[in-house]
């Protein structure tokens, strides 16, 4: 079945989420950017993954020039827009700010930047055509239509390439559209960034297209469905993998398969896309993990009204790899923590899930003995996933590490081979939208280079 | 993209945005990072005999938060070797040809005056910026300002200059006088180029209460400075206007408080070809040129102007005197309930600054009577204030339109951006001026002075009425 990749269905889950920080009017934000003191190498663009010239977008923002502070952002990330919404300012440019560090409220950099390029491409959607460089008749192919590639191939677009993005799912934008947290950004607000991406120059996006190590001739797959990383390479003159991760992974205990246990991510898709997911008649959800994928699950089942949601891990709060603020946030929303537990086993009746057999740890090692029960009627498992590292492994040359993440060259992403460059959460494991955006922007500068190097 | 490109008096610059002479442009190698930075071009740091300056040299005002709103100095011309500063010059000019170098000069005798414009000449400047403008210390030596509040004597110096100079030629003016058209005049009947103004304007930063001695502090005293900065720039707007809309202007160098594209914008709409600046510089470095580049090329493509020249003067038509502005033009205040927080701001300044007609809902004739108002409408509406952030039960206050003037001052104090607005409500269709009313005899208004009334009336009958 066709549908169109930019649709969504309405009656989804998130839409039920509000916003919680919208966007400021015109004169919120000139108060707040008047506040901003303009450092000198400021330590907001040091902690910013992109390096985004912040204390001069916001001096244009003071002076009333939304589409120079708009500029100003793009120049470094194509994708300020999300960036500006879903990035853990708290701990980046926010983190940082020399305004905070003086035992005031740092300026909220997050929302400045959502005003300024919201704002601005409402006054001029074409606001980065005058930056578009000549055709230059080179093609790149990206391999995913997540944050890394939508950032490269904006750059490349930009550069007078022309990008061709290989999606295997049926909607683009990665993560961004099914993953983010509804409360910071909708699917709806990241296909619209999509967009402003495509508009960028000659971007063309295919979905439902699976690019595989040997394509097999499947009488059943309709053509061109499936590409072989080999015919990649013939067709074009530069890839990028920018595939992410695999599924969630599994606990692989007792119990686990059927009704009732999805992997967090999972969960995730389904508030922000599916409109036959309900959460009715759940009591009581477990999420299992302490980063930050488990603290999104639980504030989203928290805040769409599960009575009890419950996060489990297996070490004390301290080494939790979730934020500590993201984490303060969801106990305000009700969520509960239980720490230096493990589940061992998922217990059920009659085939429907009714609860959690809890171990005691020990520096994260389940303990034999007593064990304790959780009533429960979903759980979610955050506990890290896989890696989609057999594709990257069949372009010759690029090499994975031991915890099978694409190995690259930091300053240019380029892979072992040296038409191939990557990025994103399958070169760092699992990282923030910021920093597969400084991986497609790293990309697409190295690989214009090496074009004007080869026609030099 | 609009062309930036703009050409004062035969001189083409990149870009209108100058530096002006001033610590920004003391050396070659502060001109060429600022030129790097996207400056159009730089007038020196003004050339003399050196001399010797004091510390400290600055003043700062803050207002609220902000700083530096305005700042002042005490600091003398160039205190460098001459030779020094032409090496430096030349160099410049040889790495960046087409940026404008303007040379600042500020000598006494006749001899020094044609000594020093062949030096800066033969290294290549473009232009010469005559400094009859600094109003501390040099002054007091017979020089800067002490030459521009004199007509006479700055015809006079600019007449030498123009006889021996052989580019183009600003005279730089003080605002420390009463008729800025006069040395403005005088300037031009001597036949300078241009005119670039203003330079800074006499002043005392403030006072050390606990030693007793003004600021800037120079040990156990201060001499008055030269101020500059945002806060003067409603100052230099005006002179500015006065002089631009002289007949026959030449080009001019609009120069105070200049910090943003638009405070460029408004003083290029209101006559000046170029702008010079050095605060907003002092506060935040050369980069602010970035944004001042780019707002006005964005606001110019706006606008529909594709080169910055078409902006210049556009103003000057309607700076009026007061006695031909439309008297029938009137507008009243009318507040949003949708934006309203209910902070009242404009209440309390309507009844205690303006005209008392700001009602606030719910009040009896005697308590309104208590707090000031004189008229009392029929029905005040009772609206809740429903702008986000209101305070819970704010009521929104009402204009009373048949009271108001029309000052705007509730429209300035309000914090929120569109809640005010001034609606238009004409007092009549044609346009009339004062001018317009005294010349059909229609000037006397009703409870004035009896000497006025009686003087009045014998002038109609001597008029023959």
């Amino acid at each position: 079945m066709s549908r169109d990749p930019r649709h969504l269905e309405g009656g989804r889950l998130e839409e039920r989420l509000p916003d919680k920080k919208p966007r400021y009017d015109a004169a919120e934000a000139r108060f707040e950017a008047y506040r901003c003191i303009y450092c000198s190498d400021a330590p907001c663009v040091q902690a910013c993954p992109t390096g985004i010239d912040i204390p001069t977008f916001i001096h244009k923002l003071s002076t009333g020039n939304v589409r120079g502070a708009a500029r100003t952002i793009f120049e470094e990330n194509l994708l300020g827009r999300s960036c500006a919404r879903v990035c853990p300012v708290e701990v980046l440019c926010a983190g940082s700010c020399v305004v905070g560090e003086w035992g005031r409220e740092p300026i909220a950099i997050g929302r400045l930047q959502r005003f300024a390029t919201e704002a601005a491409l409402e006054l001029d959607p074409a606001l980065l055509a005058p930056r578009r460089l000549p055709k230059t008749g080179k093609r790149i192919a990206l391999i995913g239509a997540g944050p890394a590639s939508l950032a490269c191939a904006g750059q490349l677009a930009l550069d007078g390439h022309e990008a061709v993005i290989l999606e295997m799912r049926d909607i683009p934008g990665g993560l961004n559209t099914y993953g983010i947290a509804p409360y910071k950004m909708q699917a709806e607000d990241a296909l619209r960034e999509v967009e402003f991406i495509e508009s960028l120059g000659s971007i063309e996006i295919r979905t439902g297209v699976q690019v595989v190590a040997q394509a097999q001739a499947q009488a059943d797959a309709p053509r061109g469905t499936q590409l072989s990383a080999a015919s990649l390479l013939a067709d074009f003159d530069a890839i990028f993998i920018g595939i992410g991760l695999g599924p969630d992974s599994a606990l692989g205990i007792p119990g686990e398969e059927g009704e009732g246990v999805m992997g967090a991510t999972a969960l995730i898709e389904r508030i922000k896309r599916d409109p036959s997911f309900s959460l009715e008649g759940v009591r009581a959800a477990a999420i299992i993990g302490g980063g930050n994928t488990a603290i999104d699950a639980a504030r989203e089942l928290a805040l769409l009204g599960v009575p009890e949601v419950v996060m489990i891990y297996r070490r004390g709060s301290e080494r939790m790899s979730g934020y500590v603020h993201e984490m303060a946030k969801a106990r305000q929303e009700g969520v509960r923590l239980i720490e230096a537990r493990q589940p061992v086993e998922v217990l059920r009746e009659q085939g429907k899930l009714v609860g959690l057999r809890l171990a005691e740890t020990v520096d994260g090692e389940p303990q034999p003995g007593a064990t304790q029960t959780l009533r429960c009627d979903l759980v979610a498992t955050a506990i890290g996933q896989a890696r989609l590292t057999e594709l990257a492994a069949a372009f010759e040359g690029v090499e994975l590490d031991a915890r099978g993440r694409v190995r690259i060259e930091e300053s240019s992403c380029r892979t072992g081979h040296p038409l191939v460059y990557a990025g994103g959460d399958c070169v760092n494991g699992g990282k923030e939208v910021v920093n597969a955006a400084q991986h497609g922007k790293l990309a697409a500068r190295a690989i214009t280079r090496t074009f004007s190097e080869g026609a030099g | 993209m609009a062309d930036l490109k703009v050409d004062f008096c035969g001189i083409e610059s990149p870009n209108p945005f100058w530096l002006a002479s001033a610590p920004p442009t003391n050396t070659g190698a502060q001109v060429e990072r600022a030129f790097a930075a996207g400056w159009g071009g730089a007038v020196w740091k003004t050339l003399g005999n050196p001399i010797v300056n004091v510390s400290s040299r600055f003043g700062g005002l803050d207002y609220g938060s902000q700083r530096m709103m305005g700042l002042n100095n005490i600091e003398l011309i160039t205190d460098r070797p001459l030779e020094v500063n032409l090496r430096e010059m030349a160099q410049v000019k040889r790495r960046y040809p087409k940026h404008v170098l303007v040379a600042s000069l500020m000598v006494d005798t006749k001899a020094e005056w044609q000594e020093i414009i062949k030096k800066v000449e033969d290294v290549g400047c473009d232009a010469l910026e005559l400094n009859f403008g600094c109003p501390h210390g040099m002054c007091e030596r017979g020089m800067g300002s002490a030459v521009g509040a004199e007509p006479k004597v700055l015809r006079e110096l600019t007449s030498w200059v123009m006889e021996c100079a052989n580019v183009p030629v600003i005279v730089k003016l003080t605002p420390n006088v009463g008729d800025i058209t006069e040395p403005a005049s005088a300037a031009m009947e001597a036949g300078t180029s241009a005119i670039s103004l203003i330079n800074t304007v006499k002043s005392i930063m403030g006072v050390d209460l606990d030693r007793m001695v003004p600021l800037p502090r120079v040990g156990d005293a201060s001499s008055n400075g030269g101020y500059c900065g945002p806060a003067v720039k409603p100052i230099a707007l005006h002179l500015l206007g006065q002089v631009a809309r002289l007949p026959n202007v030449v080009p001019i160098s609009g120069i105070g408080g200049i910090a943003t594209w638009r405070d460029a914008a408004e003083f290029m709409a209101l006559g000046s070809t170029t702008v010079q600046v050095c605060t907003a510089v002092m506060h935040y470095g050369y980069r602010i040129v970035e944004d001042m580049i780019e707002g006005l090329s964005d606001f110019l493509d706006d606008r529909g102007m594709s080169s910055a020249m078409e902006l210049v003067g556009r103003a000057v038509p309607n700076y009026r005197n007061w006695g031909d502005l439309d008297m029938n033009h009137h507008v009243v205040a009318e507040i949003d309930p949708e934006r309203c927080i209910g902070c009242q701001l404009c209440f309390v300044s309507c009844m205690d600054g303006s005209h008392q007609c700001i009602h606030l809902p719910g009040m009896s004739e005697e308590e309104k009577r208590r707090r000031g108002h004189v008229v009392f409408p029929a029905e005040v509406p009772d609206r809740a204030a429903l702008g986000e952030g209101a305070i819970a039960g704010a009521r929104v206050p009402w204009v009373h339109a048949e009271e108001c003037v029309g000052c705007n001052l509730c429209q300035l104090v309000c914090p929120v951006e569109g809640c005010i607005s001034m609606r238009e409500r004409r007092k009549g269709e044609a346009r009339l001026s004062w001018n317009e009313r005294i010349a059909s005899g229609d000037d006397l208004v009703p409870g004035g002075l009896d000497a006025t009334r009686a003087a009045r009336a014998g002038r109609s009958e001597g008029g023959g009425e």
